[in-house]
C-alpha cells in the first residue's frame, strides 16, 4: 500500500510539472502582459523598466522556476481585469462551485445506483423501462437546455424556484455556504439537477449493465443456492461487485463537474469558479486562466489518485498480499 | 424413511423463442436414498444440470417445471415456484458448483460467506457463527482454519476454494447436497481430496449427495448409483457396478468406449459414424502431397530441441523501469522432439507446461536456454519456424475471432505465406483443409458461432494445418469437449500425423488422454521435468514417485465398484 501510494504520488508530481509548464506558457506566449499592465501613453522606458520588474527580462528557464515556486507558495499572480490577487478570487469563488458539484454527485449517485439496480433487476418491468427510456433523453440534451427548460418551467412559469444566483449565504469566515438558509437551498435545486442529470444517467447505465453482469455469475448463484434473502443478494452481495467501475467514473466525473460546471453556472449565473473562468477568457485575464488550469489539473490528479485507493479498499485483491 | 431426493417423471421445458417450446429434461426419475452418493451422468446439453437445479428450485424464468414431482426428504416441491414447504434451500439443500474460482464473493472474506449462510438460517450471533465456521472449516481439512476465516477467496488455492464451498453447503447440516461438476476445475490430486471428502460426509453423516459429472472416472470412483441421460431423457440407470461393467443401452456403451483408459493402448478410439468418408480421405492426401513438397525431413534429425529452457514471470516494479520479484516458471527443462512423433508433456495446473509451449510458439521469450527447429534458433524473425510451427489452443471458443468469416480465417495464413498465387487459390486451399478435418467446404461462408465446441476444434486445427506446418504444439486441445467429442478430435489429430508426417507436441493435464495419443510423455512438476520416456514403459512401470502418485490418483472408470461399494 505504501508504494503504491508512493508510486501515485511521484507519478502525481511529474502531471503537475508538466500542467504548471503549460501555464507558465500561456504568460509568455498568449498576449504580452506588458502591454496589458502599462497604461496607452506609457514611454519604452517605463515599459523596460515594468519589464524588470516582472522579471521579464530573465532568461526563460529563471522564469519558470520563480513562477514554480510563486505557485507552491499559493501566489497565482493579480488579476488583470480586477487588480486583485487570483488566489483571493479562487478562494471566494470555490466555495460556490464545490456546494453545486456537491449537491449535483449527491442526487446523481443517490437516485443513479437505485435507479440502476432497479432496473437490472427487473429488466421487462414497466418502470425499468420507463426509466431507460427518460435516460435516454438525459443522456441526449445538452446541459444548457435542460437548464433553460427547468427555468422556463420550475421559475418563470410556476415561480417556485429561483432562476439565478446563489439566494442568501452565510460567511463562515474561510467558507461561504448556502447549505444553511432557506434560500440558499432553493437556489441550489435547479442547477444542482441540471448539472447532475447526465452523470445520473450514467451511473444508472453503468450500475445496470454491471448488475446484470454480477447477477449472471456464479457467486450469485451460489448465493442463491445458499438460500440467502433477495435483498442482502442484490444490494449486499452483487452492488459491490457492479460499483467498482461506478467508483472510476465518479471520481473522474466530480473532476469534469467541477472543470465544467462553466455551462451550468453561466446558465443560472452561479458565482462559482466557471463564472469566474469564463469572464477570465473573455478579458484575456492570464493569470486567473493559468490558475484555473492548474486548479483543474490538480483536482484530476488527486480524485485520480483517491480512486486508485479506494479501489484498493474495495476490493481485496488489488492489496498487497501480506505473506 | 424417505429418500434424501426422489424425482419422477421430471418434464422442464424452455420457450424456444418461435411459440414452441424446448424440453431440457423428459420422464426423467431417480431417487438419492441418505447416505448414497448418486451420479447423473451425460454430456453437455444432456440435461443433467437442469435436474440439479430443478432440485435445487433455481429453473430460471422462463423455463419451468412442465411435470412430474420433485420430493425432498418426502416433502413435494410446488413446481410454480420451486419451493417445498418446510425446505429452506441452503439449510435443508446444500450446493456445490464447478468452478470454486467464481463461486465464492470476491469481495468478501471467507468467514462473512459461511457466516452469513449461518446467521440467516439459523439465526446465530457473530461469535456462535464464527466458532460453527471454524468447525466447519476443520471438518473439511482446511490448513490453519482460524487464518482462513479471515482470508479472501483469492488467497486460497482452487482446492481450497471449493473445500470452503463444500463448508458453506454443510454449515447447516443439510439432508441433501447437489454438487455440479464439484472437481471438474481441479486437478487430480485436489480432486481425489474433494471426492474422498465427498464419500467421507456420505458415509459419516448420511447426507445424500445427487453429483453431476460428465466424468465416467468420477462416477467409477465414489458413486453407489448412476443414471446417464441423454437429450434430456434417462437413457439407464443402476448400481454403477452394473452399469459401468454392462452398459445395455447403445448410447451408455457409446460414451463408456469414448473414455480414454489408463490401462492399455488403444489405435484409436471407437466413436459410431465416424471418419468422415472419402472427401476427408482425399483431401488428407493431397495435403501430405503438399507437406511432401516442401521437402522431407530425415528421421534421423532432431525436429524440435529445447536446451535448459528457463522463463520467468516478473511482477512489476512500483516505480517504472524496476524490475518486480521474479516467478520461475520454467526451470531448465530439456527434451527433443522427432520428426512424426507425438511428444506429451503432462502436469498438474502451474507446473509450467503451457509457459513451454508459449516459449516454443514464440508468444513467450526464453530468459535462459535455447529452442532450436532443426538446428536454428526459432524466435529468430522470418525464420523458417514462424510457418513451420503452428499452436491450437485449449478454449475453442475465444481462439477463434467472432468476427471473422471461417473462410477468411483459413485464408489468412495462407496468403500471409504466400502459400498460393492467387485469392481464388487460397479458397480452394481452404474448403480442401475444411474436408480434411471433416467439415463441409460450405462451413468457410459462415461465422464462428454456427458451431459446436468440437466443430470450433476442427476449425482450430485446420487453421493450424492452414500454414502447412511441420509441428503443432496442442496446448490442452480436448480439455473443454466432451467426452465423444474429444474421441474425435484425438482420432483426427492422429490421423492427421499418420496422413502427413505432423509432428505433434501434446500438453495436457489428463493422462489417459496422453496415454491413448503420445509416443513419449515428459512429466512436469514446478517447472522441472521429472520423468521423460516412451509413453507405455512410462504408464506401465513409473520410475518417479511423482508419476506414481499422479496415475494412482487418476479416477477409473475400469475400477468401478469403489471399495466396499
Amino acid at each position: 500500500m505504501a508504494g503504491l501510494l508512493l508510486s501515485r504520488l511521484l507519478q502525481a508530481a511529474l502531471v503537475m510539472i508538466a500542467v504548471t509548464a503549460v501555464a507558465f506558457a500561456m504568460f509568455r506566449f498568449v498576449g504580452d502582459p506588458v502591454r496589458a499592465m502599462a497604461r496607452e501613453d506609457s514611454t519604452p522606458q517605463e515599459r523596460a523598466e515594468l519589464a524588470q520588474a516582472l522579471g521579464l527580462d530573465q532568461p526563460v528557464p529563471v522564469q519558470y522556476a520563480r513562477f514554480v515556486g510563486r505557485v507552491a507558495r499559493g501566489d497565482f499572480g493579480i488579476s488583470y481585469r480586477n487588480q486583485r490577487p487570483v488566489t483571493t478570487l479562487i478562494a471566494e469563488r470555490l466555495p460556490a462551485t464545490l456546494e453545486l458539484v456537491f449537491a449535483a454527485t449527491l442526487l446523481a449517485l443517490g437516485l443513479g445506483i437505485p435507479l440502476g439496480v432497479m432496473c437490472a433487476i427487473r429488466p421487462d418491468g414497466a418502470a425499468a423501462r420507463l426509466v431507460q427510456s427518460i435516460s435516454l433523453i438525459g443522456i441526449s440534451t445538452p446541459t444548457f437546455v435542460t437548464g433553460i427548460a427547468l427555468i422556463l418551467f420550475f421559475a418563470v412559469t410556476l415561480r417556485w424556484l429561483p432562476s439565478f444566483g446563489r439566494g442568501d449565504i452565510v460567511d463562515l469566515g474561510f467558507w461561504t455556504t448556502g447549505y444553511l438558509t432557506g434560500s440558499g437551498l432553493r437556489s441550489l435545486v435547479l442547477p444542482s439537477i441540471t448539472l447532475a442529470l447526465y452523470q445520473l444517467t450514467l451511473i444508472m447505465r453503468l450500475v445496470r449493465s454491471e448488475m446484470i453482469d454480477a447477477l449472471s455469475s456464479d457467486y450469485i448463484r451460489f448465493a442463491r443456492a445458499r438460500g440467502l434473502p433477495k435483498s442482502r443478494i442484490h444490494y449486499v452481495l452483487a452492488l459491490r461487485n457492479a460499483l467498482m467501475p461506478v467508483i472510476t467514473v465518479t471520481g473522474l466525473q466530480i473532476g469534469s463537474l467541477v472543470a465544467f460546471a462553466i455551462v451550468t453556472e453561466t446558465v443560472f449565473q452561479w458565482p462559482g469558479m466557471g463564472l469566474l473562468f469564463i469572464q477570465a477568457v473573455s478579458f484575456v485575464d492570464i493569470p486567473v486562466m493559468a490558475a484555473y488550469l492548474m486548479f483543474v489539473g490538480a483536482l484530476f490528479v488527486v480524485l485520480n489518485t483517491a480512486v486508485d485507493l479506494v479501489y484498493a479498499i474495495v476490493d481485496p485483491r488489488l492489496r498487497k498480499a501480506k505473506g | 424413511m424417505s429418500a434424501a431426493l426422489s424425482i419422477e417423471n421430471l418434464r422442464v421445458e424452455y420457450p424456444d423463442g418461435a411459440g414452441g417450446v424446448f424440453v431440457a429434461v423428459d420422464g426423467v426419475s431417480l431417487d438419492v436414498a441418505k447416505g448414497e452418493i448418486h451420479a447423473l451422468v451425460g454430456e453437455s446439453g444432456a440435461g443433467k444440470t437442469t435436474v440439479g437445479n430443478a432440485a435445487m428450485g433455481l429453473i430460471d424464468k422462463p423455463g419451468r417445471i412442465a411435470g412430474g414431482t420433485i420430493r425432498i426428504g418426502g416433502i413435494a416441491v410446488d413446481p410454480a415456484t420451486g419451493e417445498a414447504p418446510g425446505v429452506v434451500r441452503g439449510r435443508d439443500i446444500g450446493a456445490v458448483f464447478q468452478d470454486p474460482m467464481t463461486s465464492l464473493n470476491p469481495l468478501f472474506t471467507i468467514e462473512a460467506q459461511i457466516g452469513e449462510t449461518l446467521r440467516h438460517h439459523l439465526g446465530l450471533d457473530a461469535r456462535a457463527a464464527r466458532e460453527r465456521a471454524l468447525e466447519l472449516l476443520r471438518s473439511v481439512g482446511i490448513p490453519e482454519p482460524e487464518r482462513r476465516l479471515s482470508a479472501y477467496p483469492h488467497q486460497l488455492s482452487g482446492g481450497q476454494r471449493q473445500r470452503v464451498v463444500i463448508a458453506c453447503a454443510l454449515s447447516c447440516a443439510p439432508k441433501l447436497v447437489i454438487a455440479d461438476e464439484p472437481t471438474t476445475a481441479l486437478d487430480v490430486s485436489i480432486q481425489a481430496q474433494i471426492l474422498k471428502l465427498l464419500r467421507d460426509l456420505a458415509d459419516r453423516t448420511g447426507i445424500g449427495l445427487l453429483l453431476v459429472t460428465h466424468n465416467m472416472g468420477v462416477v467409477a470412483e465414489i458413486a453407489d448409483r448412476v443414471t446417464i441421460m441423454h437429450r434430456g431423457k434417462a437413457v439407464e440407470s443402476g448400481t454403477v457396478r452394473d452399469v459401468l461393467a454392462a452398459p445395455q443401452h447403445p448410447y451408455s456403451r457409446a460414451l463408456l468406449g469414448a473414455v480414454p483408459r489408463l490401462d492399455r493402448k488403444l489405435a484409436r478410439f471407437e466413436v459410431p459414424g465416424e471418419g468422415g468418408g472419402d472427401t476427408a480421405q482425399a483431401a488428407r492426401t493431397k495435403i501430405a502431397a503438399q507437406a511432401r513438397d516442401e521437402g522431407q525431413v530425415k528421421v534421423s534429425e532432431k525436429l524440435l530441441e529445447v536446451r535448459d529452457l528457463v522463463v520467468e514471470y516478473r511482477a512489476r516494479g512500483w516505480l517504472p523501469g524496476m524490475k518486480g520479484t521474479a516467478f520461475r516458471a520454467v526451470d531448465g527443462v530439456s527434451f527433443d522432439v522427432a520428426p512424426g512423433e507425438i511428444f506429451g508433456l503432462v502436469g498438474e495446473s502451474g507446473c509450467g507446461k503451457t509457459t513451454v509451449a508459449g516459449a516454443i510458439a514464440g508468444l513467450l521469450k526464453p530468459d535462459a536456454g535455447e529452442i532450436l527447429y532443426r538446428g536454428a534458433p526459432v524466435a529468430a524473425k522470418g525464420g523458417a519456424s514462424r510457418r513451420a510451427i503452428q499452436m491450437i489452443f485449449q478454449d475453442p471458443y475465444s481462439s477463434l475471432n467472432a468476427r471473422l468469416r471461417i473462410g477468411t480465417m483459413l485464408a489468412e495464413p495462407i496468403l500471409f505465406y504466400r502459400l498460393a498465387a492467387t485469392q481464388a487459390e487460397a479458397t480452394e486451399d481452404a474448403a480442401m483443409l475444411l474436408n480434411a478435418v471433416g467439415l463441409p467446404p460450405e462451413a468457410a461462408q459462415r461465422f464462428p458461432h454456427a458451431f459446436s465446441g468440437g466443430q470450433r476444434q476442427r476449425i482450430s486445427i485446420a487453421r493450424a494445418l492452414a500454414a502447412r506446418p511441420r509441428l503443432i504444439v496442442c496446448d490442452e486441445p480436448t480439455s473443454s469437449l466432451d467426452v465423444s467429442v474429444q474421441a474425435q478430435i484425438l482420432n483426427l489429430l492422429k490421423d492427421l500425423r499418420d496422413a502427413n508426417g505432423l509432428t505433434l507436441l501434446f500438453i495436457s493435464h489428463d493422462l489417459a488422454v496422453v496415454r491413448q495419443m503420445c509416443d513419449r510423455v515428459a512429466v512436469m512438476r514446478g517447472g522441472k521435468i521429472v520423468e521423460l520416456r516412451a509413453a507405455d514403459a512410462l504408464f506401465e512401470t513409473p520410475e518417479h514417485a511423482y508419476t506414481r502418485e499422479l496415475l494412482n490418483l487418476v479416477p477409473r472408470p475400469e475400477r468401478h465398484g469403489r471399495n466396499g461399494g
